[in-house]
């Protein structure tokens, strides 16, 4: 039977109800013979079976045969939570040839029989009156189609460092095109300015013009020097952005989805902060340009001061990566110079990874000197000695240097807010682009189609940028390689003939997703950017806008259902 | 005495956090009184006035809206 004619049949409710045993988990805490019972009596129920496992094949099978043989045109599953299981038993009913949305799902197991184990009759009670109140919903449910978009295969990837580089990289070799746009002249970003990388002590120089070469020569990747992106409108799927070379007219480019990978810059303190401006004071960055020069030759002592300007007042957090950089950068001065006295000055010591643990103690069988300081005590840096607290010997010290070297942290970029603002992506309190959930969801905005790697996201070693620019990279592809973007239909819809144009939903909603049309003098929905939260329905005051699948009657039913009782 | 006043309670749960909440208390196997039903809902300001004047309407004694 063809799915609009099995929709069709509104007058004639056909509902089969599903009760799961789930092995003990359910029928061990209530009786689920009487809740099948009971269901089959109930108004427009056609069928009522009861499974041992609803989920596993065999119940799904019957799920199906039931709808065909029983001419079924609502399906109730009562069993676990439609949080896990809806999508299984949806898209079962519509192998079966019923519209995915006449399906509704009971909790009678996390909400009840779990939660009421001693109370086999009132938990019998409850499953009964759950079920009275979905079949009752279920009534009133309607078929929805999935809303279908297009896609944009294109991805723009704003920054040129590593991060912003390995990802159009890698789509690129995914076959994708890519727009990548780069600020300064040249690709690279920061790493341009490093010496060596990491444990192995890769020359960045050689990293750098590997990773750029492999970038021009992909043919798919339009490379935009010397250009900002200035404004970005749209949604997943299809971007429509600005970009603004520094000379000459601005372009118009458009995608599916965009990779923010637009970096983070080293603080560098005043004059006269840390001793700053002294010839003999210098940036653990500057550090690494002098190493990068041949001519250098390590003086005879050095003192390295690690969170030179983090974890303060201004900069709360820990920058990560300035732990790693130090050690790496001692042991390269001492290997130049064993001479070399080298001090290092910390607060505590974060070497990630096992790599990198393994340089700290390599560290101290060399003879580097570590010694932990405290910032708010008398610490000053002169022109030749740092003067400091040390709190484990717990006494105040000097060590005379030929050359200090602050470790200061990396910091979000000047226009970081800018760009949040112009692509409505979040930053946390200290600028650095805030993803959509730290473990589950890390290199993803909230907005869908906007991704973020490297250290725009928070501070990032050369490895950790490239891995995940790679996996923005993989994000992008499990979206953009599908034939179209499909999303739920349950979305909020306005009636037109009722809308007065109050603009109140638009207001409210989180999404953006609602705009005003001047010419009919009424709002619309955009379906793709909403995200069927309904707050729009239950302030619009002319009752205009109802959400999809939880439609006032629809509610309304389910709370008359349950006092039938 | 007669028998102990039990209310009946309805709640509407928002599915991302308070309705993941309900599904969380019954993994954890907590146990709490049987005279709750919970209505899921997509997101807590969807709940309508009028869907709390109803339930009270219908004979609830309580209604819970969390999200």
């Amino acid at each position: 039977m063809s799915e609009e004619s099995r929709d069709s049949k509104q007058q004639d409710l056909r509902i089969g109800v599903f009760i799961c045993d789930c092995g003990s988990n359910i029928a061990g805490h209530l009786d689920c013979s009487a809740v099948t019972e009971y269901a089959a009596s109930l108004p427009g129920v056609a069928f009522a079976k009861e499974n041992l496992y609803t989920c596993s094949e065999s119940g799904v099978v019957e799920i199906k045969k039931a709808i065909q043989e029983h001419d079924l045109n609502r399906v109730i599953v009562a069993s676990c939570s439609p949080r896990t299981h809806q999508p299984l038993f949806a898209s079962s009913c519509a192998e079966a040839g019923l519209n995915p949305y006449l399906f509704e799902m009971v909790n009678i197991r996390d909400q009840c029989s779990w939660v009421h184990m001693q109370e086999t009759d009132k938990a019998t009670e409850k499953a009964k009156e759950l079920i009275r109140m979905a079949v009752a919903k279920c009534a009133l449910l309607e078929p929805q189609q999935d809303i279908e978009s297009s896609l944009d295969r294109r991805a723009v990837v704003i920054g040129g460092g590593v991060a912003g580089m390995s990802a159009a990289e890698a789509m690129a070799g995914m076959g994708m095109e890519v727009v990548l746009v780069e600020k300064e002249p040249r690709l690279g970003g920061l790493l341009r300015n490093l010496n060596r990388i990491g444990p192995e002590g890769t020359p960045a120089a050689e990293r750098v013009k590997e990773l750029v070469r492999s970038v021009q020569e992909k043919e798919n990747i339009t490379l935009h020097l010397e250009s900002e992106v200035t404004s970005v409108g749209g949604y997943i799927g299809n971007y429509q952005l600005t970009i603004q070379p520094v000379s000459g007219q601005a372009v118009q480019e458009t995608a599916g989805c965009i990779v923010v990978a637009t970096g983070a810059v080293p603080w560098t303190p005043s004059s006269g902060e840390y001793g700053y401006g002294e010839a003999s004071v210098i940036t653990q960055m500057e550090l690494e340009q002098r190493l990068a020069d041949e001519s250098f030759t390590p003086p005879d002592r050095v003192v390295i001061l690690q969170c030179a300007g983090a974890r303060c007042e201004e900069r709360p957090y820990c920058s990560r990566i300035c732990c790693l950089t130090g050690v790496k950068n001692a042991l390269l001065l001492k290997e130049m110079s064993p001479e070399t006295e080298v001090h290092i000055l910390y607060r505590d010591m974060q070497m990630y990874g096992t790599g990198k643990e393994s340089m700290l103690w390599e560290a101290r069988g060399k003879g580097i000197a570590f010694h932990v300081y405290h910032p708010d005590q008398g610490l000053q840096v002169q022109s030749d000695r740092i003067a400091f607290h040390d709190s484990l010997r717990g006494e105040d010290r000097e060590i005379p240097f030929d050359l200090a070297v602050l470790s200061t942290p990396l910091v979000a970029r000047d226009n970081a807010r800018q760009i949040s603002q112009m692509m409505r992506v979040p930053t946390d309190q200290n600028d650095f682009f805030l993803e959509a959930h730290a473990k589950l969801r890390p290199l993803d905005f909230a907005a869908d189609g906007i991704f973020v790697c490297g250290s725009a996201r928070y501070p990032a070693t050369v490895e950790e940028a490239r891995s995940q620019g790679m996996g923005t990279a993989a994000r992008i592809g499990t979206i953009l390689f599908k034939e179209k973007l499909i999303s739920s239909a349950i979305v909020a819809e306005i009636d037109p003939e009722s809308c007065v144009g109050c603009l109140g939903c638009i207001q409210v909603c989180p999404y953006q997703a609602i705009t005003y049309d001047p010419q009919q003098g009424v709002c619309r929905v955009n379906e793709i950017l909403c995200k069927g939260c309904g707050n729009c329905a239950s302030s619009c005051p002319s009752h205009s806008i109802q959400l999809r699948g939880y439609k006032p009657d629809q509610l309304f039913s389910q709370i008359r259902a349950l006092a039938e009782a | 005495m007669s028998e102990e006043f039990s209310p009946n309670i309805i709640a509407f749960a928002c599915n991302w956090c308070a309705y993941a909440a309900a599904d969380l208390a019954g993994v954890s196997r907590f146990q709490y009184p049987p005279n709750l039903r919970i209505i899921r809902v997509m997101c807590s300001g969807q709940v309508n006035p009028n869907f709390i004047l109803k339930s009270l309407e219908e004979g609830a004694d309580g209604v819970l809206v969390a999200g």
